[in-house]
């Protein structure tokens, strides 16, 4: 298990046996999924946490076992972690740069034309 | 562990699940027949619930080991509720039954005594187990005495996850591998022998007609769901001897005893202990 933000990769090699949920692998090689967890009282699923199982159906039932003990959700998903791509963290910096300084792509950099009642 | 953790302090909702506490609090009280018969029950699953807790550590994989420390935290909530209100009626409360009795007062099936093993053996013996409880308390909810048939209709979604984690791991251990089929034959073959003695029917159950689920009515529907499982995970049913019943009697494994004495050996060096 784990809980970064990216992502962690799953073994070489593992990827299409993880999407066809195909024969359980041995015991080093079970594939790593993440799991999204919809809150009881939440429109979407959100990225709850990651962990290894040998197929969808048991991946499912593990992110049961580990993301919903207390009572957190209503529905689970879980993806193959190595059918995500992911941005480049150590490109963060680049990645996201030209978002900043643009605050006319924000509503509140615009100030409300005379006479507009209903905004 | 995720992000959802934090979340969960504002979406802890324990609902109105019936608990051993809140049956305590209710003051009601088991007839003596009626709390014979919670006996076996809440022994089956205290007994099933401590080889479970053994995998704590143990087991394969992590997500494993917390799948089965759930199994067995969920069968240990079934036993407190049940041994609780079996208490009620010789003013005993649940430690009283689970840590200071001995192995000849226990009621609890062989089946439930029998070590772990392997994993396949474990997976052998929750295959069993949840298929016969969810049979069982999908027939108790509707037990004239209201307190089991509430402590029932808790047990029975719980052992219906149960049985879908038995069922999921029967069906890749069969299918998997050589070796995990092996292991998976082997398992069903070492608690097999025990079957026999959950059916069986005794002048309690008579007793308590419309109160108790006869045993013997339970055959049919759990033997059904296990040859369906076994013929899909390409296994076959075990052809082995049945073994000498008499848990109900308080006639035991030889296992059973090294159980009680790990489990009980805190409470009795040091009793009324709390933490």
């Amino acid at each position: 298990m784990t809980s970064e933000n990216t992502p962690a990769q799953a073994p070489v090699g593992q990827q299409s046996e993880s999407a066809t949920g195909g024969a359980p692998a041995g015991r080093h090689q079970w594939p790593m999924w993440e799991v999204f967890v919809r809150p009881s009282r939440g429109l979407s699923h959100v990225h709850a946490g990651s962990l290894h199982a040998p197929d969808a159906q048991m991946a499912l039932r593990n992110g049961r076992d580990l993301y919903t003990r207390r009572n957190e959700g209503v529905s689970v998903w879980v993806v193959p972690t190595a059918e995500v791509s992911a941005s480049d963290p150590d490109r963060r910096d680049a990645f996201f740069e030209s978002a900043k300084g643009k605050e006319y792509r924000h509503a509140t950099y615009y100030t409300k034309s005379e006479g507009v009642k209903h905004l | 562990m995720g992000s959802v953790g934090q979340d969960s302090a504002t979406i802890i909702s324990a609902g109105s699940a019936l608990t051993a506490e809140k049956l305590l609090d209710s003051g009601v009280t088991a007839p003596e027949r009626t709390a014979e018969y919670a006996l076996r029950l809440g022994d089956d699953a205290l007994i099933l619930a401590q080889r479970l807790s053994w995998w704590i550590s143990r087991a394969p994989e992590i997500e494993e080991d917390i799948a089965l420390g759930n199994i067995a935290l969920d069968t240990l909530g079934h036993a407190r509720m049940l041994l609780t209100y079996a208490g009620t009626a010789w003013d005993r409360s649940e430690d009283d039954l689970a840590y200071f009795r001995t192995e000849e007062e226990f009621r609890c099936a062989q089946i439930v005594e029998v070590d772990n093993g392997d994993f396949g053996r474990t997976v052998a013996k929750n295959l069993i187990m949840s298929a016969y409880f969810y049979e069982l308390y999908s027939r108790l909810v509707d037990s004239a005495d209201e307190t089991l048939a509430a402590i029932a209709a808790k047990a029975v979604k719980e052992v219906d996850y149960h049985l879908d984690h038995a069922v999921q791991w029967t069906l890749r251990l069969g299918i998997g591998t050589e070796e995990s089929a092996g292991r998976m034959r082997a398992g069903l073959r070492d608690v097999w022998p025990y079957l026999d003695e959950l059916f069986e029917d005794e002048p309690l159950h008579d007793d308590l007609e419309g109160i108790a689920v006869r045993p013997s009515t339970l055959r049919a529907p759990v033997m059904e769901r296990l040859e369906v499982v076994l013929a899909e995970a390409e296994l076959e049913v075990p052809e082995v001897k049945q073994a000498r019943t008499g848990g109900r009697r308080g006639e035991h494994r030889e296992a059973l005893g090294f159980l009680l004495a790990e489990m009980q050996s805190l409470a009795r060096q040091h009793p009324g202990a709390t933490w």
